[in-house]
């Protein structure tokens, strides 16, 4: 076995040293009628080539050669090369959590800079390591807001990502946390007279998502006074990372719940992506998920460590705020890559490209025939049509021409008929805007 | 240095401030191509929503990110530099391949909504992986949706309780073992369980007649790690399976150190009704300075109508697709189908081994573990007896006599080229030294990994003080983490900020 450091010999000089007979007295403590008597039924053993070849096989015909508007919550941009060649660095993959600071100097200070990133693109004071993903961390700041206001009920906009809102119904059945929706309006925003009467003085948490699922920029300044009137938090998910290029910060919000994929992370049939959980300074004892701060070392040098561990389950046990453990340091540390390439400037030129190749394909498909819902609200990348056609025969029809269609609305929308929510990014090439513009007239 | 250190000696470290502190106005790292739509106006298209400006992020040049990520990579110790013994975190090897397949443009690229029809062959490793894990594990039916170990707990004991649920009654708690891990309390409390402990006896397991003392109607199920962090197989297992059977309870098993047991036994076969598994530990998929992990979840038949939507069938045209239609689904618990990434990695490590290589690679694990302990006995205190797997559990007692924990030894060892142990944990042992080697060490390492802890107990004995300071050779002292709790400094601030604060 090639992942194997030892020969034959080896192991019976070992067996001998432990005055074992053979590698069977090891395993005595397992009662004799649970040992295995044979092998387990899977394949044999395949040759590093083989491997290979299999997963060739696999990823054939899927994805590669394709144009695609699909958004909806994972997005398709461009991977600048260095992310990779840095991921791969055995010295970051191969590290486990930064348990002892002095030889995980290179994990923590990375950490450091993912927090200070975030918290300067969503304009709170803190960020977290990261957490599982957008929709798990939607979860977890409901929990928080729960925790924070001593309230237990909690208020989700219906424009939210339908995946994260099964995610938070899961989570919220046995907290005690009852949740109610609030509708959208003509414009696919949050429909505001509605959320002001959904508040009540028991609400502790009220979550949008902006952009919203539909593509529509929330108008999170006003919706932050409607909840702040009532007591509650208001939790702003972003599910589009690469609008913070473009998009004002929803600083008026008291956690910023973001899915951070857009910033470097293959989309990878669905993950490992890479959530991340933001806040104001006095939040911060609530807020789950691991933390890295600076601090200073006995000669007096600058050095990061894992801090206010006493949130965490492996102190609190039971009480602690979440059992969250592992995170994604790793995809955590493509975010951060990403970042740093565009930077100051680059990420609002990235996100001006994205801006205008969804106005373009907007306009076009509106020339082509297809009925824009939801105008009036500004939007970042994404917006939803309205065809005659099933939306799932047109998406047959351009993926002959290997053009992967919009998002079909009515699996989670069923009232929104032919509707579908297409998502143009930097990579989406006119010619694909063009000749999608002539499938959705029909 | 110790002049009988033979792993390591020091070498130059490259300083490397903040990204920030590097950053200067005009600097970039990117190039996009020209825009081949009209251009736009922002602040016409988004009005009062447009951004005025990026704040502080970084503008660096494309080497300067190469040469920054590089100097902190080679701050951190990895698993490619050694022996990386920390109990109950399995740090094995990642084989490369696992990489390189991941990495595949048809599966790196592929978006989880694009039809199903351009999505078989993702489907494939989706549903060979669940094949396989179920046959490992001896259990019917999986879950490959939790993105993690203690979100695997969360999905099985959410489980447990749809099905109790179905039946009529919830039930009130989870019974945890006081070896345990803290996300299992933390679990059961998420899933809206008390939580009730259960003392371990003097050979650190699950007492049999506490148990039956403390299992009734409001027990929902006992999590039990198996083995436990001790290290410890749990004999009576079947048993323990059939106290609570016996009262309607169900048993979920921790499966954080499957990496004893793969090849040699099955969950499924000794009683266990639910467990999960951490691809990160057992299957290879690299731990990534924290994660991301992967916590799939393989239960028994009477189980199987709950998991998580959407599962894994094959249609009646022969295709594989995604089967939303649960109506007794306990939910979902995250977006799309899980670290689908992780996924690859495993089934490859799996197909590397197959079963011979599976059962040899446990069997060298156990091995590595016993042989450790041989060697340690006697310079360090093992407070239980019992016969271990796949890790050990010593104590700091003979060193504590001189003043010097389990976390002085850990920083030293540190100094001998080595990652440290796990430190103070299980918490049922009083300054624990749990030392898991996993089979990728050879014999010169377990032999070399030895002689230094066994340097380090006569160092304790002649020049304690020198130990408490520890490490000496590496590019930071001790960190005084009490200052990072007290004022927490959680993000950089231009110093013009930080100091008007």
């Amino acid at each position: 076995m090639r992942y194997l450091p030892k020969s034959e010999s080896d192991r019976e000089v070992m067996l001998r040293q432990i005055g074992a007979k053979s590698i069977d007295d090891l395993f005595a403590a397992i009662p004799p009628e649970y040992r295995l008597k044979g092998d387990l039924k899977i394949p044999r053993a395949y040759a590093e080539s083989e491997i290979v070849e299999f997963f060739r096989d696999c990823a054939t015909g899927s994805a590669q050669g394709y144009a695609t508007f699909l958004g909806a919550g994972a997005y398709s941009h461009y991977r600048p090369v260095v992310i990779d060649s840095l991921v791969s660095r055995g010295e970051f993959f191969t590290a486990y959590t930064p348990y002892q600071p002095e030889i995980a100097q290179g994990t923590l200070q990375s950490i450091f800079e993912f927090q200070t990133m975030i918290c300067e693109l969503t304009g709170m004071d803190v960020a977290n390591a990261s957490m599982y993903d957008g929709s798990t961390g939607a979860a977890e700041a409901l929990m928080m807001a729960a925790r924070l206001t001593g309230r237990h009920k909690s208020v989700v906009a219906s424009s939210v990502h339908p995946e994260y809102r099964e995610v938070i119904t899961t989570y919220a059945r046995y907290q005690g946390m009852p949740i109610s929706t609030v509708a959208y309006s003509k414009n696919g925003r949050v429909d505001l007279s509605a959320l002001e009467k959904g508040i009540d003085n028991e609400t502790a948490g009220v979550l949008v998502q902006s952009p919203n699922f539909f593509g529509a920029i929330e108008d999170v300044a006003a919706i932050a006074d409607l909840v702040h009137k009532k007591g509650a938090l208001l939790i702003v998910s972003i599910a589009e990372a690469v609008s913070l290029g473009i998009v004002k910060p929803p600083v008026e919000a008291d956690i910023v719940s973001m899915e951070a994929q857009s910033f470097g992370v293959p989309l990878g049939f669905g993950g490992p992506y890479c959530g991340v959980m933001a806040t104001h300074d006095k939040f911060v004892r609530q807020m789950p998920g691991r933390l890295v701060g600076q601090t200073l070392d006995r000669n007096g040098k600058r050095g990061f460590v894992l801090t206010l561990s006493t949130r965490e389950q492996h102190i609190r046990r039971e009480k602690a705020t979440s059992n969250i453990c592992t995170n994604q340091a790793l995809v955590a540390l493509m975010c951060s890559i990403f970042m740093t390439v565009y930077g100051r400037e680059g990420l609002k030129d990235l996100a001006k490209q994205n801006l205008a190749k969804a106005h373009y394909a907007a306009g076009e498909f509106k020339k082509a025939g297809a009925t824009l819902l939801f105008e009036g609200a500004p939007r970042f990348n994404e917006f939803v049509i309205q065809t005659k056609t099933d939306s799932y025969a047109i998406n047959d029809k351009l993926l002959g021409q290997r053009i992967i269609g919009g998002f079909p609305l009515k699996k989670f929308y069923p009232d929104l008929g032919n509707a579908s929510l297409w998502c143009c990014t930097e990579t989406t090439a006119k010619a694909s805007i063009d000749a999608a513009a002539k499938q959705v007239a029909l | 240095m110790n002049k009988k250190i033979r792993k390591v000696t020091t070498h130059i470290s490259q300083n490397e401030v903040l990204l920030f502190e590097r950053s200067s106005a005009g600097k970039k790292a990117y190039e996009l191509p020209p825009l081949d739509v009209p251009e736009v106006d922002p602040a016409k298209l988004l009005g009062a929503q447009a951004r005025q400006d990026l704040g502080h992020m970084p503008e660096v040049s494309e080497v300067e990110i190469i040469r920054h990520f590089t100097r902190l990579s080679t701050w951190n110790y990895a698993v490619d530099h050694g022996m990386y013994p920390l109990g109950s975190c399995t740090m094995k090897y990642n084989p490369r391949v696992n990489e390189a397949v991941a990495r595949l443009t048809g599966l790196a690229e592929a978006h989880p909504y694009q039809p199903e029809r351009i999505s078989q062959g993702a489907l494939r490793i989706l549903k060979m992986l669940s094949e396989q894990l179920i046959e490992i594990t001896g259990m019917d039916a999986i879950t490959l949706q939790p993105a993690a170990g203690a979100h695997g707990e969360l999905t099985g004991i959410l489980l447990v309780r749809a099905y109790l649920e179905s039946l009529g009654n919830p039930r009130k708690k989870v019974l945890i073992p006081d070896s345990a891990h803290g996300t299992n309390p933390a679990t059961a409390a998420m899933a809206g369980y008390a939580v009730e402990n259960l003392k371990s006896n003097a050979a650190g397991m699950v007492d049999i007649a506490s148990l039956v003392a403390q299992v009734n109607e409001d027990v929902a199920a006992l999590m039990l790690t198996n083995p436990n962090t001790l290290g410890v197989f749990e004999q009576e297992i079947h048993k323990i399976a059939e106290v609570l059977h016996a009262k309607g309870a169900l048993l979920y098993m921790d499966g954080a150190n499957m990496n004893a047991l793969v090849g040699k036994t099955r969950p499924g076969d000794f009683g266990v009704d639910v467990m999960h598994l951490n691809l990160h530990k057992t299957f290879s998929t690299p731990h990534g300075g924290g994660g991301p992990g992967s916590g799939p979840v393989a239960c028994k038949k009477i189980l199987e109508p709950f998991l998580p939507s959407p599962v894994v069938v094959t249609k009646p045209d022969g295709t594989l697709g995604f089967d939303y239609n649960r109506p007794q689904s306990l939910g979902r618990v995250r977006m799309f189908y899980g670290n689908f990434g992780m996924h690859i990695r495993a089934l490859a490590y799996i197909m590397a081994n197959g079963p011979d290589g599976l059962r040899q690679t446990t069997e060298d694990a156990v091995l590595n573990a016993n042989y450790i302990r041989k060697g340690l006995e006697g310079a360090y205190d093992l407070p239980y007896k019992t016969p271990t797997m796949h890790e050990v559990v010593f104590s700091d007692h003979i060193q504590s006599q001189k003043g010097i924990k389990t976390g002085d030894i850990a920083k030293r060892l540190i100094d001998y080229g080595f990652h440290p142990y796990t430190v103070s944990f299980p918490l049922v042992v009083h300054g624990a030294i749990m030392i898991e080697p996993t089979e990728s060490e050879s014999k010169e390492s377990c032999d070399m990994f030895i002689e230094a802890m066994k340097d380090i107990a006569e160092e304790v004995e002649e020049h304690p003080e020198f130990v408490l300071e520890a490490p000496h050779n590496t590019r930071i002292s001790r960190l005084d983490e009490t200052m990072a709790a007290r004022k927490p400094i959680l993000r950089w601030k231009p110093q013009s900020e930080a100091v008007g604060k």
